[in-house]
């Protein structure tokens, strides 16, 4: 069938140009892969490179042989049989320089080029940016100039022709791209193996507290989720996005219970007013909680409401999670809190912070209910010398009592810690909810964004005939860490994030900008999702989108989208300006044919001219006229554009 | 098997005459192996983008799947409409190459790039036309044999621009190039010329010598013409020699040994007939059936290779 085109040598700047873009899609990975992979790889691009440019033989296949084998065996010593995510791909690495130096014939370069494209892909397994994006859609057009220098077989193409056609290609492919994108049927991964991403590098909460996590936190201006609200969003210090309810306490260390502990939610509430609605997109964070407004009334999709009012997923958030949630902000709840689950949060360690287990039992004495209680611990907070601060002093065993008698220096995490210690000591049930507090609404996206910067911490305590009712010390000593938002709370001093200081106009306005770039590129090419197929297809009028109606309306409009490009490629064919002079005798000869004289193939101008002149006596001298004058056009290249109007006038009035 | 409806197998006439367009009706259309392995490539990306659900992986193998798919316009779009035109091939001695000219034409607007010709089975000549551009490509083709060599099918073939999918069309050209014998090697002396059949006196005067002038007709030998004659401002005349005039060279295939089998003969001849002519003589050749009476020039010279080459016994 075809033709063995592709066993000529490759050589010259084409092997140069392909060693070029395989370094370029590898240089990414060379920090992820271990050295003496990254070093192996880019030595046998520069001996390859060194044998094209000295004309040299490759090296044999007894050479290349063993040094698959040790290299195969390097990866799997270096990771362990279980080929992850990094091993895959520093194998890939290992094989890519192999072949790179058997690179002799075009068809070499073809199966290096598919290697290429495939390791564009690898590089998104650890960052898919629109950075990264650009950077890979370049590496992408190279290798296709790489395939249209290995198809030009006369090598007459410069190099901005290569790239021009190789754009054009890219340009034409991507309505193609863009309806396969949109309508090709999704399958939630994964299928097959174990997604390899890691939480390795990821900040975020975690399932326990201790003094300082918090507040390193709070150094990161990473995103945590983005949320859009369905109705003007509500007052800033009705943001509290709940996440882990931390129950036990070893004395300097909140954990949160296993959620088959606590159980599925079976507590009463009652609500008022409208309910909040709202859409969250929440960043992987590779854990399995789940954030909403206190208090969510119901789990969306895919998540499970837990006794203690947590949302948790099914799976560990390892995708950017989209869902639709809904919120009462006037809530009571829990009112029919299960005993021993009460008693639980009564529980503190045996033998710690003693000054504080006396400070509350003081508290205890002057107050009449549990209200009280809490009031008069609060009114502690209010009325010592407490301070607000991203950066607390260190804290030792007696965590609590060197906060609250010495240091009075704390981030949420020590308010919170602090007042749920007094508030089990003096016998009130408490729990810490730690989650994000606030966040910032992007004007040009109209949404809020939620940093990890508002990490926060808060307290929950049960009183009687109320239930679970939250308690925010740290808004007893800062009013504007909740009411602003933790730039105005901490001090000048602190360092916070620019992002979340806001001091810069300007660079604010780039940042919101950017951000709503970023969330437009995360909604639509990171997080579209098979539910979120399913949505468009359904808002767009398609009913119940099965995959045979995907299916259907793929073949249609990417038909649709074949035919206007093969309209558009092939029209320009018959582009070609005919000669107009070519036209006029042409008309000319169909003038003759009507009458009777037909221009035999093979006959001449002027022996035709001469024949109908005899034959069309009448007609002669126009005859004559019209043929001198078409032969001194079109053969003589004489005559401009007046001549050629002349010789249509002619054969007109013929 | 046709591919994507572009292409239909009976598009293909018989026998190609004259000029021939390639039109759509006998293009086909087929992913190479490069092709295969770049799909191959584009379902393991996608398998990968699903079990790690990488968005920007869709987006990078959807658009990787939509140059592919544009690719294929791009290649028929360079073949198609193409005109090829096959010209007329010089007579050759067979044992060498015949080289049938074929004429491409692009009555398009646009470039066609690395357009292929091939004979089935051989290596293509590549070639770029230009907007409006027409070339000639010679296709060369092993004469074993005399006799007329017929061009056997061609390919105009393209892979560009990204080798993914191979377009081509068939060409049954009507074209054939006429194999003179193969004229046999070493010293072989002409016979001695006689003086016309009838008395069959041998001629005692050397062939060469000087016996006057007539008028050129067309086919006298270049070598013959009387250039200082036309120099003076004469009308072009022919030498006569009085070798040639009083006595004929006869080429005779009754003059060869009655064992010599037929081929050799035919080499014979040819030698004769090539001597003949680079002597400058004039010549006549007998074979059976065949009686050209003698003459000179290079229409001459080709009657008789011509008698030669198609010779039946």
């Amino acid at each position: 069938m075809t033709p063995r085109l592709n066993a000529a040598p490759l050589q010259g700047a084409r092997v140069y140009s392909l060693l070029g873009a395989l370094a370029a899609v590898l240089a990414p990975h060379a920090l992820r892969i271990p050295v003496w992979v990254s070093i192996a790889v880019a030595a046998a691009l520069a001996w390859r490179a060194w044998l094209a440019w000295r004309g040299a033989a490759l090296p044999r296949k007894w050479l290349l042989l063993p040094l698959a084998v040790i290299g195969t065996a390097a990866v799997v010593v270096s990771y362990g049989p279980h080929l992850g995510r990094d091993a895959s791909v520093a194998l890939l690495a290992v094989m890519l320089a192999l072949k790179v130096l058997e690179l002799k014939t075009l068809r070499d370069a073809m199966v290096a080029v598919c290697l290429g494209f495939f390791l564009i892909v690898t590089n998104f397994l650890y960052s898919q940016s629109i950075a990264t994006a650009l950077y890979m859609l370049a590496a992408m057009a190279w290798f296709t100039a790489i395939l249209i220098a290995l198809e030009d077989r006369v090598r007459s193409l410069t190099i901005q022709q290569r790239f021009g056609s190789a754009a054009t290609l890219m340009l034409q492919g991507a309505p193609l791209m863009l309806v396969l994108f949109l309508l090709f049927p999704r399958v939630q991964g994964p299928i097959f193996g174990l997604p390899q991403a890691t939480s390795a590098g990821v900040s975020g909460l975690s399932d326990s507290m201790s003094p300082g996590s918090l507040s390193q936190l709070g150094l990161s201006d990473e995103v945590a989720f983005r949320v859009q609200f369905h109705a003007p969003p509500p007052a800033p210090q009705g943001l509290y996005w709940r996440g882990p309810v931390l129950w036990d306490f070893d004395g300097r260390t909140w954990t949160a219970s296993s959620a088959a502990s606590i159980g599925a939610s079976d507590v009463h509430h009652e609500t008022a007013g409208a309910a909040v609605s709202y859409t969250v997109t929440l960043e992987p964070h590779y854990a399995r909680w789940v954030f909403a407004l206190e208090v969510p009334v119901a789990a969306p999709v895919g998540t499970v409401l837990t006794g203690d009012y947590q949302l948790l997923s099914l799976r560990p958030i390892r995708n950017r999670l989209r869902y639709e949630a809904a919120s009462h902000l006037a809530y009571r709840y829990g009112g029919d809190e299960r005993p021993e689950l009460l008693r639980r949060a009564l529980r503190l360690p045996a033998g710690y912070n003693p000054r504080s287990i006396q400070l509350a039992r003081e508290i205890r004495e002057r107050s009449a209910a549990d209200a009280d209680v809490v009031a008069n611990a609060l009114e502690l907070f209010r009325s010592q010398p407490f301070f607000y601060t991203l950066v607390p002093p260190e804290l030792g065993r007696d965590s609590v009592d060197e906060f609250l008698f010495t240091t009075r220096r704390g981030f949420c995490e020590h308010y919170a810690s602090a007042f749920v210690f007094l508030m089990r000591a003096a016998g009130v049930p408490a729990r810490v909810v730690t989650g994000y507090q606030g966040g910032e609404i992007n004007p040009l996206g109209n949404y809020l964004i939620v940093r990890q910067s508002e990490a926060h911490a808060w307290a929950e305590v049960w009183l009687n005939g109320q239930g679970w009712v939250r308690v925010d010390p740290t808004g007893a000593v800062s009013p504007a860490r909740i009411q602003v938002g933790i730039a105005a709370a901490v001090p000048a001093g602190d360092p916070l994030p620019i992002s979340v200081r806001g001091s810069f106009e300007l660079l604010n306005r780039l940042h919101f900008a950017w951000d709503a770039v970023a969330n437009s590129w995360n909604q639509w090419v990171l997080g579209y999702t098979p539910e979120r197929q399913t949505r468009l297809l359904t808002d767009a009028g398609f009913g119940a989108a099965t995959w045979q109606t995907l299916a259907t309306l793929l073949m249609g409009v990417a038909g649709a989208v074949m035919a206007v490009l093969t309209l558009l490629i092939l029209r320009r064919l018959r582009a070609m300006p005919s000669d107009p002079v070519a036209r006029t005798w042409l008309a000319f000869c169909r003038k003759l044919a009507r009458r009777g004289t037909r221009k035999r193939a093979g006959e001449g101008p002027r022996d035709f001219a001469r024949r109908a002149a005899s034959e069309q006596p009448t007609l002669e001298s126009q005859i004559v006229d019209i043929t001198d004058l078409y032969i001194a056009l079109r053969y003589a290249g004489r005559g401009d554009r007046g001549h050629e109007r002349r010789l249509r006038d002619l054969v007109g009035a013929l | 098997m046709t591919a994507l409806g572009l292409g239909r197998r009976r598009g293909t006439p018989a026998v190609d005459s004259g000029s021939i367009t390639l039109t759509q009706r006998r293009i086909y259309i087929l992913p190479t192996r490069a092709g295969l392995l770049f799909g191959f490539t584009v379902v393991v990306m996608l398998l990968g983008c699903v079990n790690y659900n990488l968005g920007l992986g869709y987006v990078l193998t959807f658009l990787m799947s939509g140059i592919g798919i544009v690719s294929i316009l791009h290649t028929f779009r360079n073949l198609v409409r193409l005109q090829l035109k096959p010209g007329r091939p010089e007579p050759v001695f067979a044992g060498s190459e015949a080289l049938f000219p074929v004429l491409l034409a692009n009555r398009d607007a646009l470039a066609r790039r690395s357009i292929g010709l091939m004979r089935t089975g051989e290596t293509p000549l590549f070639v770029d036309l230009g907007p409006g551009q027409t070339t000639t490509l010679q296709i060369s083709v092993p004469a074993a044999h005399r006799g007329r060599l017929q061009l056997e099918r061609l390919r105009a073939l393209t892979t560009f621009p990204i080798g993914l999918f191979y377009a081509w069309s068939n060409l049954n050209l009507d074209v054939h190039c006429l194999v003179y014998p193969r004229p046999e090697a070493g010293h072989v002396p002409l016979p001695a010329p006689r003086a016309g059949d009838s008395d069959g006196v041998q001629m005692d005067k050397g062939e060469n010598d000087f016996a006057g002038l007539r008028k050129y007709q067309v086919g006298d030998s270049l070598r013959h013409v009387a250039w200082k004659a036309l120099a003076r401002g004469q009308p072009v005349m022919t030498k006569q020699f009085s070798g040639l005039a009083a006595g004929e060279l006869w080429l005779e295939w009754d003059a060869l040994p009655s064992t010599m089998p037929l081929e050799a003969r035919l080499s014979r001849l040819t030698r004769w007939v090539l001597e003949a002519a680079r002597a400058g003589h004039t010549y006549g050749l007998r074979v059976p059936s065949i009686t050209i009476p003698p003459g000179a020039g290079l229409a001459h010279d080709h009657q008789c290779l011509t008698a030669l080459a198609l010779f039946r016994a």
